[in-house]
């Protein structure tokens, strides 16, 4: 049996195991150091699927800033759950009626690595035959050398490379207005509010 | 033959993974969790590297670094917030 494979069920099941224990829990304390635990959880998971880049955001956002985040927003609150909460049964079928939509939706997909799937004919040949990195030059031998042969390495290389800007541009707008709302979260009350607070 | 003893190395820490989480969830006092939060970090940073010899890639063992400093990073603000209900 692939090695990777079986690691990979082993800690799917244990994420789905921690997800519903720091759910069920009720000190909330505890339910943080879970949530932690969560996050170094998918971390390993996406590593274990060799993608990089997602692990790492996951370990230093999921599992480290997430926590500390959580926890600043213990000190304004108390660190024990209302115990008898009455569960909402409409939420319950909202959720249900969504959940088998979407299973419904995957359904209907092509068949992983369909060569006729709309992913492939539709703009991906004009992704596949763009002019990027073909870059003609004269090397010191006198024979003409073109970057990466003639190609970008792969078809993520030539979207990324023509499209890089836009998306970075509306990362930086996410991140930014995620900071504004945590600044405005997080600050410190003025001494005014606090009076009128105690009284 | 050597895939097999990584996939023992890894299945081992594993199940020290799983028995930190279970201190984690059971735990009575916070620092049972934060002590478990903290072993389950050096388990992950040990199945990352694990993880990397199987698959005989190195990136992995900068990962395992980022999740060792994280680790600590997350663990120190937990007990700081245990000792003073506070984190600044």
């Amino acid at each position: 049996m692939d090695p990777v494979l079986l690691l990979d069920v082993i800690l799917l099941l244990l994420a789905v195991t921690t997800a519903i224990t720091a759910m069920a829990i009720r000190d909330l304390l505890g339910s943080v150091m879970l949530m932690g635990i969560y996050g170094l959880l998918m971390a390993v998971i996406w590593a274990d699927l060799f993608a990089m880049d997602v692990s790492f955001t996951e370990a230093s956002v999921g599992a480290g800033a997430a926590t500390i985040l959580l926890l600043s927003a213990l000190t304004r609150t108390g660190t024990r759950e209302r115990t008898g909460g009455d569960h909402h049964l409409p939420a319950l079928v909202v959720v249900l009626i969504t959940g088998s939509v979407l299973i419904h939706g995957t359904s209907q997909m092509p068949a992983f690595g369909d060569p006729q799937a709309p992913a492939h004919i539709h703009v991906a040949p004009h992704y596949l035959s763009q002019d990027i990195g073909k870059v003609s030059q004269k090397s010191s031998d006198g024979a003409t050398r073109r970057d990466f042969g003639d190609h970008v390495p792969n078809t993520v290389t030539a979207v990324l490379t023509a499209y890089r800007g836009y998306d970075t541009m509306f990362e930086t707008v996410v991140i930014f207005s995620a900071g504004v709302c945590l600044v405005l979260l997080l600050r410190p009350r003025s001494p005014l509010r606090r009076e009128q607070a105690d009284e | 033959m050597n895939i097999d003893g990584h996939l023992i190395a890894a299945l081992l820490v594993l199940i020290g993974a799983i028995l930190s989480m279970i201190r984690a969830a059971a735990g009575p006092t916070s620092y049972d969790r934060v002590l478990a939060v903290n072993v389950f970090g050096t388990k992950a940073v040990m199945l990352l590297a694990i993880i990397g010899f199987i698959g005989d890639r190195s990136g992995f063992l900068d990962i395992a670094i980022l999740y060792g400093l994280v680790n600590f990073i997350a663990t120190v603000a937990l007990l700081r917030f245990v000792e003073t209900k506070r984190l600044t």
